[in-house]
């Protein structure tokens, strides 16, 4: 639907990551040089000037899979490293929360408010570096001058193909309720006292609370005379507790949000669960499967060849430098979630497998970089790249 | 007592997207049936319902591919055409429109969008239905065009007869003068609203006439009906505005709703006024026209809500407002209410 859809996905995806990522390393006491390394160079490929140029090009969103794929790479951007099953579950969490907050924002055009919330985490991230800082400002250049100027119609068509993107994904996750720590002490109470996610994963839309910003808490008909005078004020019960509007926030770059949609949720010592509720049965899979499966795939490939052609991986392949993260407690408990995830749940990323196929698009040999003339694999980069010629084989 | 209670739900193949005015409803009183259509991405899910419950058919219609295949097309809209002559259902998409019997049986007719060869900043699809008159569909595409459609009595002849450029900024909702009131003679057929609220009066004929432009206040008007020459208008602040159709007198303002509203509806006999937002609230209304002191009046009747859920359609079943259906986003089923 909109073609303009794909950047705010991409950098609200990629500052959620980074929220789970900071937590995790910090629960997982990695000394400050290393976590540092890793924000730092995940966020510098984000935010690679090449990559951006293609991703605010006017295109469709990609394939769950295809998004998917560029988020692994990102992750694998430095030295750390990651399980499937942590993987998915960070993808899962990433997803969910921002599946949230496009719900929960009050006027579509507030979805610009929560990626400059991301944005100003991500300067924050980095404001100690200042040429990855430059990088990140220009960003924000990028948005204010492709969005500011959309009219409401044009940012719901855009929160409208997001939630396509998202539907039928009720994964629960408990950290949502971590939430309750970001506010006010006055608040808390309200948020103590509502969930924010149902036990079958569904989110809690309260009917109570500010009205949007521009609009008017309902309950008031006025009707007027031919000549445009009020003629009689009728009040009705509009079934909701609500308040009027809160300020706007601003889309400058440096100012107030107001809205806390999008700001950091976790904490650092409160571990993060996700649940496999019971699947829909009405799977997003059932009719999302393409009836024709090759070229579709094809043309998606291409996209995200020339997508990642601009990612440009830091080469950093030091087993000595290199740690693993768990986003799950214990290692035998991500062994277990591995095992144990349903399979209408997995995002159809193959399995790290290397191959020794010859058959790749040129361009696609470029990007891997590490693959020498003979076709062999290089030994420090045992994962990278591969996922895209396993894709490519599949198909 | 509660005006409606809820009825015993229809279950959907897929969840409703988060789309304007995503349900369909056409009662087939000679069969005792009633259709329904909801649209999940790229699919039109049908359900056929016996009024006695007992029965449910399900069939699934899939947008259009191009030739050339692309990218999915993503469906904006799917709504029933009832024509004097026949009933025809049309789904609109990213790539065209598509119009089918009633049924989904047959596809009787497909017309291609110009759609550019690398996408464009500006979306490319096709959004607001509606049969008008004797013989007239028209669709609206995200340029602001709308398109005029002929259709025979029977048969897959349909033309394309003429493209109303009016609006300039993507066309939202279309619907019929519905007052359906033989001897009264209502000079609008027809009001096209857009991205921008700004809404148009029409009448049909071999060159369609605007009659008026009503402007908007830069808020989306994402869903409108036209009954007894006035037109109702619903935004994206959760007002809705009523407005008399040739002269844009401003009859009525509602703030009615706390979020974005997705769907309107009327029930022509009764006057009853559907509206459900995303706030998860639906609300019925009464509308009373006085022709002699040209006045409309408003008043509130009942509320719905459907909890934790974004509504994104919601019709009457039947022309005096006895039941109304409702989806929502995430949604695999059809809620139903039925008067108490």
């Amino acid at each position: 639907m909109s073609s303009r859809t794909l950047p705010l996905l991409f950098i609200n995806l990629g500052g959620e990551m980074l929220y789970i990522l900071d937590q995790r390393l910090r629960a997982q006491n990695i000394p400050a040089d290393k976590a540092k390394k890793v924000m730092n160079d995940i966020i510098t490929t984000m935010f690679n000037k090449k990559f951006l140029e293609e991703l605010f090009k006017p295109q469709e969103l990609y394939s769950k899979k295809a998004l998917r794929t560029v988020f692994d790479r990102l992750a694998h951007a430095s030295i750390m490293r990651l399980n499937q099953a942590s993987m998915d579950k960070l993808y899962d969490l990433m997803t969910m929360a921002f599946k949230y907050q496009v719900l929960l924002c009050p006027r579509p055009k507030d979805i610009l408010l929560i990626s400059f919330n991301h944005m100003d985490a991500i300067k924050d991230f980095v404001k100690d570096t200042p040429s990855i800082l430059s990088q990140v400002d220009e960003t924000y250049q990028q948005l204010i001058e492709m969005y500011t100027t959309l009219c409401s119609g044009e940012f719901q068509l855009i929160r409208q193909t997001l939630l396509i993107f998202f539907q039928d994904m009720h994964i629960r996750v408990s950290a949502l309720c971590c939430l309750l720590l970001c506010f006010p002490l006055c608040q808390v109470s309200i948020f103590l006292k509502d969930k924010v996610q149902n036990s079958n994963g569904r989110f809690v839309l309260p009917t109570s609370g500010p009205v949007p910003y521009g609009t008017q808490v309902p309950g008031l008909i006025r009707m007027f005379s031919c000549t445009g005078e009020e003629v009689t004020r009728l009040q009705f019960n509009n079934g909701g507790n609500y308040t009027a509007a809160l300020r706007e926030g601003s889309f400058e770059i440096f100012r107030d949000r107001v809205t806390k949609l999008g700001t950091n949720m976790y904490s650092v010592s409160r571990p993060v669960e996700t649940h496999m509720s019971g699947t829909s049965k009405n799977s997003a899979q059932h009719t999302k499967v393409n009836t024709a499966p090759n070229p579709l795939a094809k043309e998606e490939l291409n996209l995200l060849a020339k997508l990642m052609g601009g990612l440009e991986v830091p080469k950093s392949g030091n087993a000595d430098n290199g740690f693993r993260v768990n986003l799950f407690n214990t290692d035998e408990e991500e062994e277990e979630a591995l095992i144990s995830r349903p399979g209408d749940l997995s995002y159809g990323v193959i399995n790290i497998q290397a191959t020794k196929d010859q058959q790749v698009n040129a361009e696609l040999a470029k990007i891997m970089g590490e693959f020498t003339e003979s076709g062999e694999q290089s030994p420090s980069s045992s994962s990278k790249g591969d996922d895209l010629l396993a894709m490519m084989d599949g198909l | 007592i509660s005006m409606y209670h809820k009825e015993k739900s229809i279950q959907v193949k897929n969840s409703a997207s988060a789309l304007y005015n995503n349900l369909g409803v056409l009662r087939i009183a000679p069969r005792h049936l009633t259709y329904f259509t909801v649209v999940h991405a790229n699919v039109v899910n049908m359900v056929s319902a016996s009024w006695d419950g007992l029965n449910y058919s399900h069939r699934q219609l899939q947008s259009k591919e191009p030739n050339v295949a692309t990218s999915t097309s993503l469906i904006m809209q799917a709504a029933f055409c009832p024509l004097p002559s026949r009933d025809l259902l049309v789904v609109t998409s990213q790539k065209g429109i598509q119009m089918y019997e009633s049924d989904g049986s047959i596809m009787v007719y497909w017309h291609a969008l110009d759609t550019p060869e690398t996408p464009t900043a500006q979306a490319v699809f096709a959004r607001g239905i509606s049969a008008v008159r004797e013989s007239y569909i028209c669709v609206g595409v995200s340029s602001g065009a709308i398109l005029v459609f002929d259709v025979p009595i029977k048969g897959s002849n349909i033309t394309l007869s003429e493209v109303l450029k009016e609006h300039k900024e993507s066309i939202t909702d279309i619907a019929p003068e519905c007052s359906g009131q033989p001897g009264m003679e209502c000079i609008a057929d027809l009001v096209s609203a857009d991205d921008g609220g700004n809404l148009c009066v029409w009448k049909s004929g071999e060159d369609f006439q605007l009659l008026n432009n009503i402007p908007g206040f830069d808020m989306s008007c994402s869903s409108v009906k036209l009954w007894k020459g006035t037109v109702v208008a619903g935004y994206g602040t959760g007002q809705i505005h009523l407005y008399e159709a040739v002269t844009g007198i401003l009859h009525a303002e509602i703030n009615a709703h706390a979020r974005w509203i997705y769907s309107l509806d009327i029930a022509p006999f009764s006057g009853l006024l559907l509206s459900a937002a995303e706030d998860s609230l639906v609300r019925v209304w009464h509308l009373t026209m006085t022709p002699e002191t040209n006045s409309v009046e408003v008043a509130h009747l009942h509320n719905e809500c459907v909890t934790d859920t974004q509504i994104c359609g919601a019709k009457f079943c039947d022309g005096d407002g006895y039941a109304f259906a409702v989806t929502g986003y995430d949604l695999s089923e059809i809620i139903r209410y039925t008067q108490s």
